[in-house]
């Protein structure tokens, strides 16, 4: 016997979208707020039709002030609701820091557990559609260094809409980081019920002998390019694994992947220093040390600030970096 | 100018004697009962001041003097009601309900300072200042949302006034007319900061005005005072009337923290000055001696009975179990994640404690 799963070719925003729905109608403590997400439908319409169809009650056009969202956010969390708060850009994050880092992450603890917050933070990141200053942030590694909270990053229709069920029915707080490129660079087959894809996996994109690449979010865009030019004019076939949760990471998937392949390139566009490539690289030497044939390379964004647009090209991991990173690795 | 508009709402003047115009709308009993919720805070700060001297307990945070503010305030709330405190107001969360073992337990860097007891609504100590606000603000919506009439209150200082999260808090309460009371209480300093430092406006309840919210300045130091404004808006909140601000002038007689000094910015002469003058326990001894309902020996065995209480939960925090492991890594998720449980077992492994 065989069951047809009704599909919908989604954007990855339309898959957001249907997360979205499919939790205000299930659950009635869910609610969504934030700036421009009701009436307006979100920026990036990520909201679109939710207030027309839920009300202005459950779908909340909040005073412009991210700390005040995400403190609400917490005392609603705390008493009984289920929000999905909206940051309009993740690079707008900041002034919500003091509420994400003091009382999100660690209200449970601070409670021992008679409070806690079970809310998801949503925010679109990343560089590369001519966006202005600031809009641009790539700051994943703030929040995957802040224990008590999680972090998630989609990057198609289909893990967009599961990861994001996944995030919002999860106990612990989730940073839901979407990358913009991705919002409406490609379309997937998204089941139209429910599923969900559980928090932690990381998906293999495509399979190869000779380097694994790790990366997430929008650099799977520069990645898959990279990775089929050097097949196509070197024969170097490899392993690419999205991450897709960066906290906790899947250290199953990486180390059978570098115990595989022998060779490792962690690609992401937030600055080298402290990024968590360099998490990915302590769970390699952890787990598959003794497997490594070359150096853990990495190609990421600049030690500066996200540049303004007419720059955005400079700094954003291109697939000849990509492919030169390889290249290195596997001469070596 | 705005002092006109916003003059100290009083009942009690320091002499003990209703003010002209006013009435005292408690009888001789609720009285009494202000007086001994008010002594038995201030004997538990003073114990916990000389527990600190000690080395009984960490660095503490005193509330001397501030006990109308708090008392009253959180008498004037209802079973189901939402607390929210910051380091400095347990006379509050201990007069709502919380235990005092709990509450001496914080004091030993104890993560039970955050858990009242079941059914109390009281959330863990906001240290980051100002940060509460909002929280108070969004329970008080949950609330609304589901239609009951349950209030929050919200506690905090001059110098909170000037974080962003203040304006944030009262902004979404104002836009969402939530139930919820901003309680301010004004003791002059942040630390070391002034008020005349800390703003230019000569209130803090001016500061509802942005919001178009009512807004009132009350005697800090009268508990009759205080009680009545707490319950006006208690019930405003109640009754779908939407948020209050209150600001209950008051002066903390001691220093901000037992690890501060604070003649280096204040002559603590103006303390002592108070205590004389404008205590608050003090005002309720006078009105009850005008009144001929003061006996000395109410008060000897009001004190006792509440040092045999206040023994009693100094024995069982000083017998309480000391803080397991387990309570480092409890709580932080719901189930620790893998990398946080690798870091457990290696830790227990070098204690030489199975995982």
């Amino acid at each position: 016997m065989t069951t047809t799963v009704e599909t919908k070719n989604l954007t990855m925003i339309q898959g957001i979208n249907e997360a979205l729905r499919t939790k205000l109608e299930e659950d009635d403590q869910v609610l969504v707020l934030g700036q421009d997400v009701g009436v307006n439908g979100g920026v990036f319409r990520a909201t679109e039709g939710l207030h027309e169809q839920f009300g202005g009650e459950r779908v909340i056009d909040t005073p412009l002030a991210e700390s005040g969202i995400v403190g609400t956010s917490v005392g609603m969390a705390a008493n009984g609701f289920r929000p999905v708060a909206e940051m309009q850009f993740l690079g707008f994050i900041y002034p919500a820091f003091n509420q994400i880092m003091t009382h999100v992450s660690r209200i449970r603890q601070r409670s021992m557990g008679r409070y806690t917050a079970p809310m998801v933070i949503r925010a679109p990141f990343g560089a590369g559609v001519r966006a202005p200053e600031v809009h641009s942030d790539s700051v994943e590694a703030l929040f995957t260094h802040m224990p008590g909270v999680k972090v998630v990053v989609p990057s198609n229709a289909y893990d967009a809409k599961g990861l994001l069920i996944s995030a919002i029915e999860d106990p612990d707080p989730v940073i839901f980081l979407e990358p913009m490129r991705c919002y409406r660079s490609s379309r997937t087959e998204v089941p139209e019920e429910k599923y969900t894809v559980k928090l932690g996996k990381a998906a293999v994109r495509r399979e190869g002998e000779d380097i694994s690449v790790f990366t997430w979010g929008a650099m799977t865009i520069e990645t898959m390019k990279a990775v089929e030019q050097v097949e196509q004019e070197e024969n170097i076939t490899c392993d690419v694994i999205d991450l897709r949760t960066l906290y906790p990471m899947d250290k199953e998937a990486i180390a059978a992947s570098v115990q595989k392949t022998g060779r490792a390139l962690i690609v992401h566009e937030a600055p080298a220093t402290g990024g968590v490539s360099s998490e990915v690289m302590a769970v390699i030497n952890d787990t598959s040390f003794l497997y490594l044939c070359s150096p853990v390379e990495r190609v990421c964004g600049f030690d500066t600030p996200v540049p303004v647009y007419s720059l955005e090209n400079e700094y954003i991991p291109s697939p000849e970096k990509i492919k030169r990173a390889i290249r290195r690795s596997v001469a070596f | 100018m705005m002092l006109d508009q916003f003059p100290m709402r009083q009942i009690l003047n320091e002499e003990g004697q209703v003010i002209e115009g006013e009435q005292l709308p408690f009888s001789i009993e609720e009285v009494k009962r202000f007086y001994y919720l008010m002594l038995r805070a201030r004997m538990l700060d003073k114990k916990s001041v000389n527990m600190q001297r000690q080395g009984r307990i960490g660095t503490y945070v005193q509330y001397e003097g501030q006990e109308a503010a708090q008392v009253g305030s959180a008498a004037a709330l209802e079973d189901g009601d939402w607390m929210f405190p910051t380091y400095r107001d347990h006379a509050a969360t201990l007069t709502f309900g919380h235990s005092m073992r709990n509450l001496l337990l914080n004091w030993r860097g104890r993560l039970e300072g955050g858990l009242p007891p079941e059914g109390v609504n009281i959330f863990p100590p906001a240290i980051p200042i100002a940060s509460q606000l909002p929280h108070a603000a969004g329970a008080a919506w949950a609330e609304k949302k589901r239609g009951t009439d349950r209030v929050s209150l919200v506690y905090f200082g001059d110098g909170a006034t000037s974080e962003g999260d203040f304006h944030e808090g009262l902004n979404f309460a104002s836009v969402f007319q939530v139930p919820a009371v901003f309680f301010n209480q004004n003791n002059g300093f942040a630390i070391s900061v002034p008020m005349e430092k800390q703003m230019h406006a000569k209130t803090i309840a001016q500061k509802g005005l942005g919001y178009d919210i009512p807004c009132e300045r009350v005697d800090g130091n009268d508990i009759t005072a205080v009680y009545t404004a707490v319950k006006e808006a208690v019930h405003r909140a109640r009754s779908g009337g939407g948020p209050t601000l209150l600001e209950a002038v008051t002066w903390r007689y001691g220093a901000h923290t037992t690890a501060d000094d604070p003649t280096k910015y204040r002559d603590q002469s103006e303390s002592e000055r108070r205590r004389e003058t404008m205590d608050p326990l003090l005002r309720l001894e006078r009105y009850l001696k005008h009144q001929d309902a003061w006996k000395d020996q109410w008060v000897s065995s009001l004190e006792e009975e509440i040092s045999a209480e206040i023994e009693q939960a100094v024995e069982e925090m000083e017998n309480y179990p000391e803080a397991d492991i387990s309570q480092l890594f409890d709580h932080v998720y719901d189930v620790p994640t893998w990398t946080l449980q690798e870091q457990i077992d290696e830790h227990l492994a070098v204690k030489g404690r199975n995982g």
